[in-house]
């Protein structure tokens, strides 16, 4: 039987300008599974990342991973963000405009491991530009530094939140490649949020789908996006979202 | 220059770089909390430390006199249990100093803090860092000409200050006279020579501190955040 890294349900009231909401979330994800949370802007995708990164603090329900209870409403459980082993891929990269690249790695580990320093540099093509600060890189080597300071601790769970959508088609397609190397080689279960489905169905092994507040389907790529070319009026995600949206309504 | 000029110079000196560093030290966490605190009364420190930009400087030292007055509760028990009296002194001027100068360390460390993208520190904490180290490897670092800003306005600030010392100092040379009060001073006495020689130091003295500010603040501004 497939081992369960992750088993959450939760609950949090969203109150932006475009969604007055609650999100109910109840979703497993398997170790060293590569799994998308995909759905419409504003449907609580970067929430959901964030109660289980402990940065939100969701208003009841819980969050399982492994043996460890991070967060449970009845127990009285909230784990802090800086006990949960995690690494976070944020959407404006988040990266210290004081340190070089190399001193992000550094600064991640706990320990400091030169080796897989330096593992990091290779896979992620950062070698000769160990010295530079953050305004000296690329939009794309950015990006690169925070997969890989997200790396640097060796987390049990990484999470992307839409790491690659300020780029431009060709870097982000040599960068969705990278990040699945990345996921191989270091073993971490993925969990990316996304709302392009080319992206979905190269990097991801299952999809969930939120929308209205719920996880509306499930299942691997191929079987959630298949629906999209039985419909010949939708052609792009938008219109994908749309019509989950009309379904459900 | 005669010893009482370099006396009077010593003390404004002396007053600024001690109001400085004591504000530097207590500005850093009370901007901290008014910036990332949840604390919902929060509202109301930030309304007590911003109190001396609108309050005259006179009222504060009204009631910081009466404070510091043995025939007044705290005066009496420091006067009592410390043999401390902070009316007419030293430290007491630099109390006042401290308490009047608050809004110009913390309001410059808070717009620092606020400026900053609130990622920086979700990231830090992220990477399992406890808030202690993201703020002095990552927060800090990463507002220093906000620190600078700070600090470069409260030495001016304090420089130049007059209602609160004259209140709670008096105007005893060699102890609580500073320069500014120096000018009033002198041009009571109708010592017009000795109070230009104050004022140019003082005139001078603040054109380059905020031309220091201010170019720091343009050099800075061309660092690219994230």
């Amino acid at each position: 039987m497939e081992e369960i890294l992750i088993d959450l349900h939760i609950k949090k009231s969203i109150h932006t300008n475009h969604v007055n909401e609650i999100l109910d979330i109840k979703l497993s994800i398997p170790a060293h599974g590569f799994i998308t949370l995909f759905g419409k802007s504003g449907v609580g995708k970067t929430t959901l990342l964030r109660i289980i990164a402990g940065l939100t603090t969701p208003d009841s329900g819980y969050i399982r991973v492994g043996n460890e209870t991070w967060y449970d409403s009845n127990l009285n459980v909230n784990v802090k963000t800086q006990q949960r082993n995690i690494g976070f891929v944020f959407q404006d990269y988040a990266l210290f405009p004081n340190m070089t690249v190399k001193e992000h790695l550094l600064y991640a580990q706990p320990q400091k491991e030169k080796k897989h320093v330096s593992d990091l540099l290779d896979t992620f093509h950062l070698k000769g530009l160990c010295n530079r600060k953050p305004d000296k890189l690329s939009g794309g080597q950015q990006q690169r530094l925070a997969v890989a300071r997200a790396l640097a601790r060796k987390p049990r769970l990484l999470l992307l939140d839409e790491p690659l959508s300020a780029l431009d088609t060709e870097t982000r397609n040599m960068l969705q490649y990278e990040i699945l190397q990345a996921h191989k080689n270091f073993h971490a279960t993925t969990l990316l949020v996304s709302h392009d489905i080319q992206e979905v169905v190269k990097l991801s092994d299952f999809v969930y789908v939120i929308g209205n507040g719920k996880i509306q389907k499930q299942g691997n790529p191929d079987d959630i996006f298949n629906l999209v070319n039985a419909d010949p009026h939708v052609q792009s995600p938008s219109r994908y979202l749309d019509s989950i949206s009309f379904t459900c309504s | 220059m005669d010893d009482s000029f370099l006396q009077t110079f010593w003390i404004s000196i002396k007053l600024a770089s001690l109001t400085t560093f004591i504000l530097f030290c207590l500005g850093i966490p009370i901007a901290y909390f008014l910036t990332y605190s949840r604390f919902r009364l929060k509202i109301i420190v930030q309304a007590l430390v911003s109190m001396p930009l609108v309050l005259p400087p006179s009222v504060l030292g009204f009631y910081l006199l009466i404070a510091f007055s043995p025939n007044y509760w705290p005066g009496n028990f420091l006067n009592q249990y410390f043999n401390i009296r902070l009316a007419f002194s030293f430290a007491g001027i630099l109390i006042g100093s401290v308490i009047f100068n608050l809004p110009f360390m913390v309001n410059s460390i808070q717009n620092g803090f606020s400026n900053l993208p609130v990622s920086l520190k979700d990231a830090s904490y992220t990477l399992g860092k406890t808030r202690s180290t993201t703020l002095f490897r990552v927060l800090l670092p990463n507002i220093k000409p906000a620190l600078l800003t700070g600090v470069c306005l409260t030495f001016a600030h304090t420089i130049g200050e007059f209602g609160v010392i004259l209140m709670i100092g008096g105007n005893i040379p060699g102890k609580t006279r500073v320069a500014a009060l120096a000018v009033y001073d002198e041009v009571q006495a109708l010592n017009f020579s000795t109070a230009n020689k104050y004022s140019i130091f003082l005139f001078l003295f603040s054109f380059l501190v905020l031309l220091f500010v201010y170019s720091i603040n343009s050099e800075y501004s061309k660092w690219k955040r994230f």
